[in-house]
């Protein structure tokens, strides 16, 4: 084997919760002025506890625990894991946006990361200048970003718009020429987190194929994503996440069928009680998000039923274009993507209710994710299999009772017609 | 809760060759100055985004840094010349005022506006490293095209006044070297006090507007609508402590000719100055490393 590229040990990060503060130095004296009267804490969050805080009993949360591997050179390394495995800590850490509680990384080379295209954009400047913006914050220089200037714009085909202001862009070209420069980093190791959910398939396919030309030419590349079949595609080598802590690592598809082992957990509500915690920002936080069958939450649903999938959360300001979005994922790929229309909201806690409707889904286990989005290109939220659930079919009137593969099986009628009489 | 130490890691034959170690804490002198160095591009883009963010939203904005100035050295002109008698050391107000407003203004823009450095920036420090250093020093260039325009707004009204028969003395040979290294220092000095205020209000959010109002009560702890002349014995002391009196004298001083050009004080002031941007980058350092946590 050759010498690693990134070299892991012991590497672990604690998150305090609980007292994290109420952000404001006003709240902080109001709360201590109602301790110092005997009074209930004015902010303190009451009902169910966070699913993540109650385990260990302790305001303390390991989120990545004595992490140890080491990816070697000129691979694509995957990182798979559920929500709160870890992962988006461990790039944290590698991109150098937090730092470690203990334990270190070792890089050989110039290591970039993307964990979001377009970082920095400006609206009001135009395609070119945001370029080299984008390009600068990535860490290259403006000399660096000038020579391969054509290759970018002629990499993401919006080279008629380069002197226009990027608000008056589609969401399409923004995240088109966002890729454009980070595609073209060429750093030794390039950490991705699933930046290549976004965009057209075309578009999709030619980031896929240079991230294949990033690996082919020596490089590393470390991979993170949801995208299960994309993951065997692309990687050599992976890891897998759960809890903080590492179940494994070696080759992609053992790792893979690791993960899908010890992945499956159904749960038909995941609810977040500590507005503080739930997922989200200033604008949305995600607050509940169920499957409901026949008028009960329920991880098991009939697929002759109509079922419910909800999700709540709160608005925090008015905002004139909210909506939400979900993704119907089953065997690590989407089976189906429906969206709700964007609305001018107030402020307050809001329910939408996606009804996928009996006869459309296949008997088979299936997760979900979920999106709040502010102005049709902000994703505010990204909970991803945020929750699972398993479809079964009642007794068959058929002959035939094996499986039946498909994503989905919608009740497609056959009309019967014969064409020439047999009598 | 204690967190007990990890092994140390095993050190391997061929040890050497890496190029980035990333671990938990940094001593207080790790600046990563060579960092700030090897982004250098980046400070000229942020300075260019901001110059044409301005520029391209508001044609109101470059008039209001020339506007606003103005009315505020005819408001003192009124008040405190006009109404309290304050004496402008045989100055015309308008002189004494824009000698003192230009290089205060600078100097509390650069303080007010790095000061918010984490708040309005952490969306991008949550997506990607590069020396966070590099906002706050772009913030304290931009500031700059404010400067410059209150800077002419001065320069024409001494044309002005000369033309008219004043007696002002610009010290004109030592102009060009007094007013850059003048600058340098309002720049440094906010720029030291703002990347201390960022870094301690990471946790309390409402602070920053305590700045806000602890910069214009500053300003009267500073000689910038009276001379240092005037102020009695008993407050002198205090006064001279303040870094921005040797700045504002000086300035004035070169500008107009007005007093005697003290060494002491300017001296005093350089020290406070190299003291508080270094405090200011160490605790900036110390900060950046984990305030991603705390939001």
């Amino acid at each position: 084997m050759s010498q690693p590229a990134i070299s892991v040990h012991g590497l672990s990060k604690l998150y305090r919760l609980g007292e994290l503060g109420t952000g404001s130095f006003a709240h902080d004296l109001n709360r201590w002025w109602h301790r110092v009267r005997g009074r209930e804490d004015p902010y303190s969050l009451i009902g169910k506890v966070n699913d993540r805080s109650s385990r260990g009993n302790s305001d303390y949360v390991w989120a990545l625990q004595d992490l140890d591997f080491e990816v070697p050179q000129g691979r694509v390394f995957g990182i798979i894991g559920n929500n709160g495995a870890g992962k988006s800590t461990l790039l944290k850490i590698l991109s150098r946006v937090t730092a470690p509680t203990r334990g270190e990384v070792r890089v050989r080379g110039r290591l970039a990361s993307l964990l979001e295209v377009g970082t920095g954009f400006h609206p009001e400047l135009t395609g070119r200048e945001n370029l080299f913006l984008n390009g600068a914050i990535l860490g290259m220089r403006r000399r660096e970003i000038a020579s391969k200037l054509d290759e970018i714009v002629e990499f993401s085909g919006v080279g008629a718009y380069l002197d226009t202001p990027v608000k008056r862009y589609s969401s399409g070209m923004y995240v088109r020429l966002a890729f454009a420069v980070a595609a073209h980093l060429e750093p030794e190791i390039l950490v991705v987190d699933e930046v290549l959910a976004v965009g057209d398939v075309e578009f999709q396919k030619r980031c896929l194929g240079k991230m294949q030309n990033v690996a082919g030419s020596g490089r590393t590349v470390l991979f993170v994503s949801h995208n299960l079949a994309a993951l065997r595609t692309l990687c050599q080598d992976g890891m897998v996440l759960r809890h903080g802590r590492m179940m494994g690592s070696g080759e992609i598809n053992a790792m893979v069928d690791l993960y899908l082992q010890t992945s499956r957990q159904s749960l038909p509500e995941v609810r977040w009680d500590n507005p503080a915690s739930a997922p989200g920002d200033d604008l949305l936080r995600l607050r509940a998000v169920r499957v409901v069958n026949a008028q009960e939450p329920s991880a098991v649903v009939r697929i002759d039923q109509a079922l419910h999938l909800e999700v709540e959360y709160d608005l925090l300001a008015a905002h004139p274009h909210i909506s939400s979005s979900i993704h119907v994922l089953t065997q690590g790929s989407c089976a189906f993507v429906a969206g709700s229309t964007p609305k001018p909201l107030e402020p307050g806690r809001y329910l939408h209710r996606y009804v996928i409707p009996a006869h459309l889904l296949n008997a088979c286990h299936y997760s979900i994710n979920i999106f709040l989005i502010a102005s049709a290109t902000q994703f505010r939220v990204i909970q991803r299999e945020v929750l699972d659930f398993e479809a079964t079919e009642p007794a068959r009137q058929s002959d035939y009772q094996g499986g039946i593969i498909g994503a989905v099986r919608p009740a497609i009628d056959c009309e019967h017609h014969p064409i020439t009489p047999t009598h | 809760m204690s967190i007990p130490p990890a092994t140390p890691a095993p050190q391997s034959p061929e040890e050497g060759g890496w190029d980035l170690t990333i671990r938990p804490t940094s001593g207080w002198f790790e600046l990563h100055l060579r960092d700030v160095w090897r982004y250098r591009d980046l400070l000229w883009m942020f300075v260019h985004r901001d110059f044409v963010a301005v520029y391209k939203q508001t044609i109101l904005g470059p008039i209001w840094f020339f506007i606003q100035p103005l009315l505020t050295t005819l408001m003192f002109t009124v008040v405190f010349s006009g109404i309290a008698k304050v004496p402008t050391e045989g100055l015309p107000p308008l002189l004494f005022y824009l000698a003192g407003t230009t290089p205060w203004n600078y100097f509390a823009t650069c303080l007010t506006k790095t000061s918010t450095t984490f708040k309005d920036n952490a969306n991008l420090f949550g997506k990607v490293y590069f020396p966070r250093l590099i906002t706050p020093m772009s913030i304290v260039i931009s500031t700059l095209v404010q400067f410059v325009i209150q800077l002419l707004t001065f320069a024409l009204a001494i044309g002005w006044y000369l033309s008219k028969g004043e007696a002002l003395h610009p010290q004109w040979l030592m102009l060009p070297l007094g007013a850059p290294l003048l600058l340098l220092m309002l720049g440094s000095l906010g720029l030291g006090m703002g990347l201390m205020v960022s870094s301690l209000t990471t946790k309390y959010r409402d602070l920053a507007f305590l700045v806000q109002f602890a910069v214009q009560l500053a300003m009267y702890a500073t000689p910038v609508v009276y001379p240092l002349s005037m102020v009695p014995d008993k407050y002198r002391f205090w006064i001279e402590l303040n870094p921005m009196t040797g700045i504002i004298e000086t300035f004035r001083w070169l500008h107009l000719g007005t007093g005697a050009f003290n060494a002491h004080a300017l001296g005093w002031s350089v020290c406070c100055t190299m003291g508080i941007l270094l405090l200011g980058v160490m605790i900036f350092s110390r900060v950046e490393k984990s305030f991603m946590d705390h939001i």
